[in-house]
């Protein structure tokens, strides 16, 4: 695998001490208010709270700032889109998905869809397996641009929010002219997608990848280097690569602690092998490296999107089987084994046999799994998702336990998380 | 869909026969050991605790043990250096419905080696218990919390047993159980009525409400008191 370690490009900031720990002052000196030592505060972050992104509680255990104990609430989003799927055909089922994380719905659309056609047997056309990989990795610049501009405003600085969501803004316009819709995608079927590429789209695309690498370097100039920003972020919430592993944390919190494990280069799909591109690494495991490692997995993703646009094959979107894909409109009216395909389609749904699969792709915050799980029938017996923010949640306990107050609301932005799929 | 194919295969494994081709059962046809490492190692260190081997989709394994075995497995599974599988990608659980077994699933996969191995392990429903896996992976702490809460499966020594996305005080039942009804067991006016009624206290852990308490008497105590 080739791997690239992100330097640092400042000096360590002098309140660390040798080993690079934090130099913990004491709120209060030692015997100056024996009445305060050993009681505990309790004190309630959310569900409504902007820092929170979304409507995570959490509830800490305070010794004076110190967190002794921090633990999550979650559910308050539960909308049971595993039960909803369950009722649902297996095409019915790809509008939940975009509704999960709708910071990168693309992701999801294709991963549940490669899920279902790996159990089905289907070998998608390789315009469609280019257009999907340009479909996510659109979305983890997507998401990752989110995450830059809320963490930001998290931290305190307002500006790369405006930046950052600009780009967004040009994002949402690629959705809506390839999708219809700006989040709510749903833009893949079982054996393809909703649509070919509209006229333009790539030329368009194209643009977007020239020019977004100026606004990284743009922001680059106010985060990277800038003080604030590194005593807020260097070796605050560190976690070792060994406990990221029993935590689960995949994705850039994963390798922000120098675990190369990628999903793309460990079990390549739509043969991401064959690109050209690099997985940063971390060494610390801090929020720092966290941010070092999103913003070049931007430019890595770029490079992808670069490498695919040129070599996005003509041909059809589609798979060649009527059980799976709906005729063209004028077909369907006009002869008459189309009109009963359609028919078929649309009343029973696809058929998918007995069996289960799981296909875990790279989203933009980790493993995404989907496993579906058939009797046969049109609809699933179990559709589940291995989501990566549920599970990198999990991890926030173990890496804010100790740390002071302030540093919650800095470790829980690095994590990255979309509570629509935490709370599912 | 009968359950025909279904209730054979467990006849089949609960006689310890080999069967015939079960193309249709969900258990997957019986698959060669020595396609997988892994697998084969499993076989050659548990012997009949293997109950079932079969590759689905294509090239995923999966393997059948008896839960009562399971965290001796695992454990195994995680240490032995020519196993490794020191990450544990989900743990979930499926209902089939009709009075069948529920399946607890562990997907594993093994950084240093690349490789991935699922492991599943029936449960009655009149005895839905199995020891936890939080002491292997500390992942399986929040993942044995939802399968508890989705389907009602009780994880022995489990560090903190609490429901994770529905309320602690939900008293319709396991939703992702199939028995449980699409829209939960009570009217929507009985459910909005229980959602308001709900005291303040139940949005707080027990161990919140302890130092609470706590903080709460020494507010009260005088200057100078001893606690």
């Amino acid at each position: 695998m080739s791997t690239r370690t992100v330097e640092y490009l400042v000096q360590r900031t002098p309140e660390m001490a040798p080993g690079g720990r934090l130099v913990q002052v004491p709120v209060l000196p030692g015997g100056m208010e024996p009445e305060l030592h050993g009681e505990h505060m309790l004190i309630n972050i959310g569900p409504q709270h902007p820092a929170t992104h979304g409507v995570l509680r959490l509830v800490l255990e305070l010794d004076g700032e110190t967190v002794v104990k921090c633990t999550p609430h979650i559910g308050y989003l539960h909308s049971s889109f595993e039960k909803l799927g369950e009722y649902r055909t297996w095409n019915q089922v790809i509008p939940l998905t975009d509704r999960m994380d709708y910071l990168a719905p693309l992701i999801y659309n294709c991963a549940y869809a490669m899920a279902v056609e790996k159990l089905m047997g289907i070998q998608v056309t390789e315009r469609c397996k280019v257009t999907r990989v340009i479909c996510m990795e659109l979305d983890r610049i997507f998401s990752h641009l989110l995450w830059l501009g809320t963490t930001a405003i998290d931290i305190g600085a307002f500006t790369v929010f405006l930046y950052t969501f600009q780009e967004r803004e040009r994002i949402y316009t690629l959705h809506e002219a390839l999708t219809g819709a700006r989040i709510t995608t749903s833009a893949t079927r079982i054996g393809g997608m909703m649509a070919d590429l509209p006229e333009g789209w790539i030329r368009e695309l194209r643009h977007f990848v020239d020019t977004v690498p100026r606004t990284l370097d743009e922001v680059e100039t106010l985060l990277t280097n800038n003080q604030i920003w590194i005593g807020r972020n260097q070796d605050v919430g560190v976690i070792s690569a060994e406990d990221a592993v029993s935590c689960g944390l995949t994705g850039a919190n994963l390798r922000a602690s120098g675990v190369a494990f990628d999903v793309r280069k460990d079990r390549p799909y739509y043969d991401y092998e064959t690109y050209d591109f690099d997985v940063p690494l971390g060494e610390h495991g801090d929020c720092y490296d966290r941010y070092l490692c999103r913003m070049e997995e931007m430019r890595q993703s770029l490079r992808i999107l670069d490498q695919a646009i040129e070599r996005l094959p003509a041909g059809p979107m589609n798979v060649d089987d009527p059980r799976l894909i709906l005729p063209g409109k004028t077909d369907a009216m006009t002869d008459m084994e189309s009109m009963i395909h359609h028919f078929k389609v649309v009343m029973e749904g696809v058929k998918a046999p007995v069996g289960e699969s799981w296909f875990s792709v790279e989203s933009s915050k980790g493993e995404l799994g989907m496993y579906v799980v058939s009797d046969g029938g049109s609809k699933p017996v179990r559709w589940r998702i291995r989501g990566p923010s549920f599970i990198n949640l999990s991890a926030l306990p173990t890496m804010v336990e100790g740390s002071l107050l302030s540093d919650v609301i800095a470790v829980n932005a690095s994590l990255d998380i979309v509570l629509g799929e935490i709370d599912r | 869909m009968s359950d025909k194919p279904f209730t054979d295969a467990l006849e089949d494994l609960a006689s310890g026969a080999s069967g015939g081709p079960q193309s249709a059962s969900p258990y997957g046809e019986a698959a060669d050991a020595s396609t997988h490492e892994s697998v084969a190692a499993l076989v050659a260190r548990f012997g009949s605790a293997v109950q079932h081997h079969a590759i689905m989709a294509g090239d995923e394994h999966v393997v059948r043990v008896p839960a009562s075995r399971v965290m001796e497995i695992l454990r195994w599974l995680r240490d032995d250096p020519a196993q490794r599988y020191d990450y544990l990608a989900d743990l979930t659980a499926v209902d089939w419905g009709g009075g069948r077994p529920i399946d607890v699933v562990y997907q594993l996969w093994s950084i240093p080696h690349r490789r991935g191995l699922r492991l599943k392990a029936a449960l009655p429903l009149d005895a839905l218990e199995i020891d936890s896996a939080s002491l292997l992976w500390r992942t399986a702490d929040w993942l044995e919390r939802e399968v508890w809460d989705m389907f009602g499966v009780r994880f022995r020594g489990h560090p903190d047993p609490r429901r994770i996305l529905m309320p602690e005080s939900y008293a319709e039942g396991h939703p992702l159980r199939k028995d449980f009804p699409l829209r939960g067991r009570f009217s929507r006016a009985e459910q909005t009525r229980r959602a308001l009624a709900m005291p303040v206290h139940e949005h707080y852990s027990a161990q919140e409400i302890a130092v609470a308490t706590e903080t709460e008497a020494h507010a009260r105590r005088e200057p100078g008191e001893s606690p």
